[in-house]
């Protein structure tokens, strides 16, 4: 057994591991690295729990071998606030109730984020069908669905403020 | 306000109560920070994994470990013989931990090996060399009950049959509930529908697959960290089944990624700790979704005859149902809460609900919202809506003219006190959804739900500050946002913000017992004991106050978070905030603390009532959810929000089970869709926006009037969900769930049979 040694950047952070070539990009950020933000619910990319960006794409990385990180660019919820100032659609996930126990939150947000910064002005059915990918079983989605939509209004508002 | 910790001590007025504040955990979830069961590690830390039955029923004859437990790298293996075998009611806990002489369905744990990384504790499992000698096997209930059946425990005599059956069956118990005469009932309906359903076992599908990280020492000390609506039963049923003292095992509530009944009883837990006694190791067990699917309890699947009479002007003059669920491997299905629960909707004279609980090669069944109740729901609920529309009449006004209300007496026993469920069918009427304009192949459906709620055994502490904050330590695990509830209630209760207090979950060893988060509980009994618990606390404070200014402790009142001098005294002394009192605690007497145990009763029980209109693709059998509407009496909301968010959720839930869901088994006897892509629970662009109307129907036997939420909304979506498929596809639907193919198949024998 001899281990992949990878070099990436993780949320800005240059990082390096050593990995099993059969180990998933999840399992490298939550056994080796301590990034336990993206979680485990299905292991076969049905479920979202674990979404991250790679080279600003969305995936899922249980779908992704710890090795194909090398030299990439990784974006994980850990990353999401900037210091002590929250994401916007944190704080609205926070304001509208969009989590009930919480478990496929940092998916969601990920995803959310991924679609917001490709299309800021979505309607509730792009929303909902960007969001298919993540289960929740708690919150019926309704809460998640208002929350991504009141972030893309606020967030133009604040970019016609800054303007 | 008198201070003695009277319950019927009620509040009607609210400063904070009904506020939608952020909830104390938010940060921490939206930031990835929370943790969970799978997210705990410890130094020397091992992985352990579980070699489960291929097989639906085989007796294991014999299980050979050596090579296994000789593959570097592996620290313990455990069977059945590392586990104390025992006849009484924990036996079949056990034995669904770990088999003994027989798998009895796909998945069933025979052994689990402890290894330093999970590649080579997968490898450990692929060598242990297990002997079976395969059984015939049986998975569907109606099968299970027929004579000739395989027999699964040839020790099984039903109970509750007169007379004693002489030979053993499937059928582990018979129930019944009843008032009146059903005859003579039945004989005074000018319209009778009987009809038979049968509805599949579903998941309860929480995302967080069980984990655990436990840690058991030679002195018989151990921890565990476990993902668990019960951490204080966790504590008691591990250390039975290892035979340790209670007081040596300490066991934390992580957070928790979902239960929704799942999450309580046992699996991985007494294992791991067998692995770490074995190993002398931490052990961790993360449960992969393949096996939470064939390992853990599902819900019952069900057989079930309803009949119900009505006269042409809409009283309903008999019902009777019979109910047949299926539990799993084990006795113990929720049969008996169907029974209960099938008619409590109505006020009837003459009511008959009988149920047989049976055992099958499937995995031992385990709570799931509001257990039982919602598959009697869907069939009872079917046939009103049909017998409605018989007699020609408004399905509200129909539910409405036989509804149960204060002072009737359910078939289950008792006479209820003040309900909504008037409330829940009038506000549904009065919503614009339910005159919204429909389109072709599309259908409207109402449906509505009763569930008892629990109370149970619970207690609190609370803990004050010297800078006026305080420290709330409760026992029940918070899934959807308790804990902002509690700090709710603590901080109206005490006169002080919400952001001064802080709550926690106490681990077992910190707090004395807790019964489980389950039958909606939370928010009603943690909730009951902090108000005590507060009023215990400021009871105190009068009493320091009084000291200070040297008066009678009687000669005190507590006003808008504030001791005064009342009486004679009255104005002689400036008034002392909550906040001064703590901060001059330590010279008044030292630490101030209130806690409150209680084995709370009257948790009042709740109604609902749901309203849908679906569209059907007559050429693919597919069904979209365009609106869904729900009014639920909640008692008391204390952060609307997460009630609102109950009502979706088991809205949401009852969508899957309604439409997609179902337990898939092949002639083998194995589960054929064990995972989230072949097991399809409701997405994002599956659902509508969920409208939701709370009702606030006090609760006379809690102080604020709180009736839990969680599971009464799972109760009428099935029934108002086939009640709107039903209308829009002109064929009434038997069989959940309502899924494409069995659309097709219910369309295409209409127009055979309009061919004929």
């Amino acid at each position: 057994m001899s281990g992949h040694h990878v070099t990436t950047t993780i949320n800005g952070d240059s990082v390096e591991f050593v990995c099993e070539p059969q180990e998933s990009l999840l399992d490298v950020l939550r056994n080796h690295l301590g990034l336990t933000g993206a979680k485990e619910g299905c292991g076969t990319g049905d479920c979202g729990a674990c979404s991250i960006e790679l080279d600003g794409r969305l995936v899922c990385s249980c779908l992704v071998l710890g090795a194909e990180a090398e030299g990439r660019k990784i974006r994980t919820i850990e990353g999401m606030a900037k210091g002590d100032k929250l994401h916007p659609l944190q704080k609205k996930f926070l304001e509208h109730a969009a989590l009930q126990c919480g478990i496929c939150t940092p998916g969601f947000l990920v995803a959310a984020r991924a679609l917001l910064e490709r299309t800021p002005n979505p309607t509730e059915t792009q929303v909902r069908y960007w969001l298919a990918g993540n289960l929740c079983r708690c919150t019926g989605y309704d809460k998640i669905v208002r929350a991504v939509l009141a972030t893309a209004v606020e967030m133009k508002q604040e970019k016609r403020h800054a303007a | 306000m008198p201070l003695e910790g009277d319950i019927a001590q009620r509040k009607t007025t609210f400063k904070q109560i009904g506020t939608r504040p952020i909830r104390p955990d938010g940060v921490d979830k939206v930031t990835g920070r929370a943790r969970f069961g799978a997210d705990a590690s410890a130094p020397g830390m091992l992985i352990g994994k579980v070699l489960r039955s291929p097989h639906a029923h085989a007796r294991i004859r014999k299980i050979n470990t050596a090579k296994a437990e000789a593959l570097a790298g592996v620290k313990a293996v455990v069977t059945r013989d590392d586990f104390k075998d025992r006849n009484d009611a924990l036996r079949d806990v056990l034995v669904n931990c770990m088999a003994r002489d027989k798998a009895l369905y796909d998945g069933h744990a025979v052994a689990a090996v402890a290894a330093t990384t999970a590649a080579i504790a997968d490898k450990a499992l692929k060598l242990i060399v297990v002997d079976y000698e395969v059984l015939p096997h049986v998975t569907d209930v109606d099968e299970a009950m027929k004579p000739g059946a395989p027999i699964l425990d040839k020790t099984m005599f039903t109970n509750n049959v007169e007379p004693k059956p002489t030979k053993p069956s499937n059928v582990a118990s018979r129930c019944e509930f009843a008032l009146g005469d059903i005859k003579a009932g039945f004989a005074k309906a000018d319209v009778v529908v009987e009809r038979s359903f049968k509805t599949e076992a579903t998941h309860q599908g929480y995302i967080e697959p069980h984990a655990c990280l436990a840690n058991l020492g030679p002195d018989g000390q151990g921890e565990i960290w476990v993902c668990t609506q019960g951490h204080y039963m966790i504590r008691n049923t591990c250390a039975d089944l290892l035979g340790l003292d209670i007081s040596k095992l300490r066991v934390t509530a992580s957070e928790i990624g979902g239960g929704f009944g799942g999450k309580t009883t046992v699996f991985i837990e007494p294992v791991a700790l067998a692995l770490s006694r074995k190993s002398g190791r931490p052990v961790k067990m993360v449960m992969t979704r393949n096996e939470v699917f064939r390992a853990t309890g599902p819900t019952s699947s069900t057989s079930m005859r309803i009949k119900v009479g009505t006269t042409r002007d809409g009283r309903i003059t008999a019902a009777e149902a019979d109910l047949r669920y299926q539990g799993g491997a084990f006795p113990g299905s929720p049969v008996e809460l169907g029974a209960m629960t099938a008619f409590a909707c109505y006020d009837l004279e003459n009511v008959k609900a009988v149920g047989y609980d049976v055992i099958t090669n499937r995995p031992k069944q385990a709570a799931y919202r509001a257990p039982g109740a919602p598959m009697a729901a869907f069939a009872v609920e079917s046939v009103i809506d049909e017998l409605a529309k018989k007699i020609r009449m408004d399905p509200v006004d129909f539910r409405l003219k036989n509804a149960a209300k204060q002072g009737t007496k359910s078939a289950y026993g008792p006479t209820f006190g003040p309900i909504g469920l008037i409330q829940t069918l009038e506000a549904i009427k009065a919503h614009p959804n339910y005159r919204a304009p429909l389109g072709p192949n599309q259908g409207r459906g109402l449906a509505s739900g009763f569930w008892f709620n629990f109370a149970g055994q619970t207690c609190t502490t609370l803990n004050v500050n010297l800078d006026g904050t305080v420290a709330l330590a409760v026992g029940t695990p918070d899934i959807g946002g308790s804990r902002a509830s509690m700090c709710l209630m603590a901080a109206e209760e005490l006169g002080i913000g919400y952001e001064q207090v802080r709550t926690i979950v106490a681990d077992t060893s910190s707090l004395g017992y807790n019964d489980v988060t389950d039958g909606s509980r939370v928010t009603f009994a943690s909730g009951l004991a902090t108000i005590m618990a507060a009023r215990e606390v400021i009871k105190k404070m009068c009493a320091r106050a009084a000291k200070t200014w040297g008066i009678s402790a009687d000669a005190v009142t507590w006003e808008d978070g504030q001791a005064k001098p009342a009486g004679s005294n009255a104005g002689n002394f400036k008034p002392m905030s909550f906040k001064e009192i703590a901060a001059a605690s330590h010279s008044t007497g030292g630490p101030l603390a209130g806690h409150h145990e209680i084995n709370a009763d009257g948790a009042g029980v709740s109604f609902a009532t749901h309203l849908c209109d679906v569209e059907v693709d007559p050429e693919t059998g597919y069904t979209r959810v365009l609106r869904y509407t729900i009014a639920q009496d909640a008692g008391k909301a204390i952060h609307p929000s997460y009630v609102e968010g109950q009502f979706q959720g088991g809205a949401a839930q009852g969508i899957g089970w309604a439409l997609n869901e179902e337990y898939i088994y092949g002639k083998d006897g194995r589960l054929q869709n064990a995972g989230f892509l072949d097991y399809r629970i409701p997405v994002a662009s599956d659902c509508p926006m969920i409208d939701t109307i709370i009702v606030e129907v006090a609760n006379p036997k809690h102080p604020y009037g709180v009736r839990g939420v969680g599971e009464t909304s799972i109760v009428p979506p099935m029934g108002a969900i086939a009640n709107a498929v039903s209308a829009a596809i002109g064929v009434r639907m038997l069989e959940l769930p309502m899924s494409p193919p069995r659309i097709v198949h219910a369309l295409d024998s209409r127009l055979k049979k309009a061919a004929d």
